[in-house]
């Protein structure tokens, strides 16, 4: 019982992260119904500053910079969020194969990792992207298959001490398929010190597909994105129109609320259960 | 200990050999055919034919692969596809330029770093440590460019007191180029500072809790003796590693810092590389970041091996 009322009296920055992702998820969500003008659409003159009329100001051809932030939502988390999800399908898939397939198999994608890993992650994106292109659908796998390594990493090492219970012991000697295993006895039992780990990539995710976004490598307009909108007005600074911080902020936003809204989940599953009397 | 050395070493070249053979790997064999990436779908049959004749696309992969290991071994990168400029000449200075912003934050950034992990984790829990960690966390949490783009809006723009691109000529004197570089030097500091500061704490905090620095606090040792005596050197092979790791970290937060300062660097270079798909300028630059990358790997290595107490007595 105390246990469940730590999960009701989240810590006051948790709350505040929920609050400020829960903003960001509507707006991606109703964009069309919450902002003023249109994503693509030419408003007003270019490099307005902030109004009555454009809270924002507007970019560099007179779209209005509050309305493409709103819009920028849905693409910057969506695909972030896709990444994440891809990430981790193929991350704890093959880490839990390889703690439960044996010795051959465990060294053999273990060996794989520490190869792809042992380039700087940006600059091996960037190499994929430069010769597959930038659609989408190349973005999301290049991220997702990238970023799993990692999970990879971190699923295996969790698994490895699963495996060596005794009900996943019993499990083998019942006749129970190697699959039937992963599935039934080690996912369990593994999942939930990764619930952190989620939020930690998405976190990295999003920060990716923004940087690749202002190198121009990432989503590719006419849709809005953060990222790719920072690049758009980032030379306006110098002329001392604040235009990039906007999108910049938003991003800055996110990711520090997924990390307290993380640090919290974190303090519960570090706790022993029952222990929560100080919260 | 020789022998772990040289070991480490062996493996490091072993690395950096799957490396290049991972760079060349995702950049001609994975999409099957570079010359219809480069010309793009409106190309007719017979100039792909052409062109691949001219990339010397028709002979086998693995022909292609040792041609271009030994050529990149004997300082021959290529020339590039869009103005046919030799790779290397283009990437020399830009390396001394890139080396130079790395090396400009990372002296800054790691005694800062150091110095304030140390102190945050000896007063764990104390406001120093807390206000540490509340702004270290908010500079790891938002990206390169927000920070790069306040510290323009602050200094250059309203302040003026630095330039906003930061353009460096060859004649330029050593002042002027610390001057110009400071904002992307700042920016990366920051965001290396925060990384290094978080990792030295919790390394010494490990340490803190090992039982032999509890016994040298029930021998009645005041406090900094036993930090100075029994935790720190017990620290050095963590903190080295943590260095190393965000070196590493530094040479890849680099190419958006580049971008946004306009800085003529390897990491701009890579990026205009892939914007004009010039394959093998992309490859000679992802060949100087892979490299970096595990060389400082290998040396950080063997500076543990080499400040182990545990190694350094025995042979």
């Amino acid at each position: 019982m105390t246990n469940n009322n730590s999960f009701r009296n989240p810590t006051l920055s948790a709350e505040i992260g929920m609050v400020i992702l829960a903003v960001f998820i509507i707006c991606a969500i109703f964009a069309p119904f919450i902002a003023p003008f249109g994503e693509a659409e030419s408003v007003g003159k270019t490099w307005l500053g902030p109004s009555s009329k454009f809270w924002l100001g507007t970019d560099n051809i007179g779209r209005d910079m509050l309305s493409r932030v709103i819009y920028g939502a849905r693409m910057t988390l969506g695909v972030a969020a896709i990444c994440t999800c891809l990430s981790f399908l193929i991350g704890v898939t093959m880490g839990l194969l390889a703690a439960v397939a044996g010795k051959i198999v465990d060294q053999v994608l273990s060996r794989f990792v520490d190869l792809m890993l042992s380039i700087p992650i940006l600059v091996f994106a960037l190499m994929i992207l430069s010769m597959f292109g930038s659609s989408l659908l190349t973005l999301i796998i290049t991220i997702g298959v990238l970023d799993s390594f990692r999970v990879f990493r971190l699923a295996r090492s969790i698994a490895v001490n699963v495996v060596v219970t005794e009900f996943v012991e019993v499990a083998r000697l019942r006749g129970e398929g190697l699959w039937w295993i992963m599935r039934h006895e080690v996912l369990p039992n593994s999942l939930p010190p990764m619930i952190a780990e989620l939020g930690l990539r998405f976190c990295f995710n999003f920060l990716f597909v923004a940087s690749l976004s202002f190198l121009g490598l990432g989503i590719q307009p006419p849709f809005a994105d953060w990222g790719g909108m920072v690049r758009e007005s980032g030379r306006a600074i110098s002329f001392g129109i604040p235009a990039p911080l906007w999108p910049a902020l938003a991003i800055g936003l996110t990711t520090i609320s997924v990390n307290m809204i993380v640090d919290w989940i974190l303090s519960i599953n570090a706790r022993p259960s029952g222990a929560s009397a100080e919260m | 200990m020789l022998r772990l050395i040289l070991t480490r070493i062996f493996l490091g070249c072993l690395t950096l050999f799957a490396v290049t053979i991972l760079i060349f790997a995702a950049t001609e064999i994975l999409p099957g055919d570079v010359a219809s990436a480069i010309l793009g779908q409106g190309a007719t049959p017979e100039t792909l034919a052409a062109f691949r004749i001219e990339l010397g696309l028709n002979r086998p992969a693995y022909v292609r692969y040792f041609e271009w290991l030994s050529n990149a071994l004997q300082g021959d990168l290529g020339t590039a596809l869009t103005n046919k400029r030799e790779v290397l000449a283009t990437i020399t200075p830009r390396l001394i330029n890139t080396l130079f912003l790395a090396g400009y934050a990372a002296v800054i950034a790691v005694p800062i770093a150091i110095f304030l992990g140390i102190v945050a984790a000896i007063n764990e829990g104390k406001w120093i440590d807390r206000a540490a960690n509340i702004v270290s966390l908010g500079a790891i949490s938002v990206p390169e460019f927000f920070i790069a783009y306040i510290l323009i809006f602050i200094f250059a723009t309203n302040l003026g007191w630095f330039p906003s691109l930061s353009t460096v000529y060859s004649d330029m004197g050593f002042w002027q180029k610390i001057h110009v570089v400071a904002l992307p030097s700042i920016t990366l500091t920051m965001l290396v500072t925060a990384h290094m500061l978080r990792m030295t704490r919790a390394s010494v905090l490990a340490i803190m809790s090992q039982p032999y620095i509890e016994m040298a606090f029930l021998k009645g040792l005041p406090r900094n003796q036993v930090i100075l005596h029994h935790a720190l050197p017990n620290a050095a092979a963590p903190i080295i590693s943590v260095i190393a790791l965000n070196l590493a970290y530094l040479i890849v937060g680099v190419v958006v810092i580049e971008v946004v300062f306009v800085y003529p660097g390897v990491g701009q270079y890579m990026v205009d590389g892939v914007s004009k798909r010039d394959l093998p300028v992309i490859q000679a630059c992802a060949l100087v970041f892979g490299g970096a990358f595990v060389l400082l790997n290998t040396v950080a290595d063997i500076l543990i091996i080499m400040v182990n107490p545990l190694l350094r007595n025995s042979r």
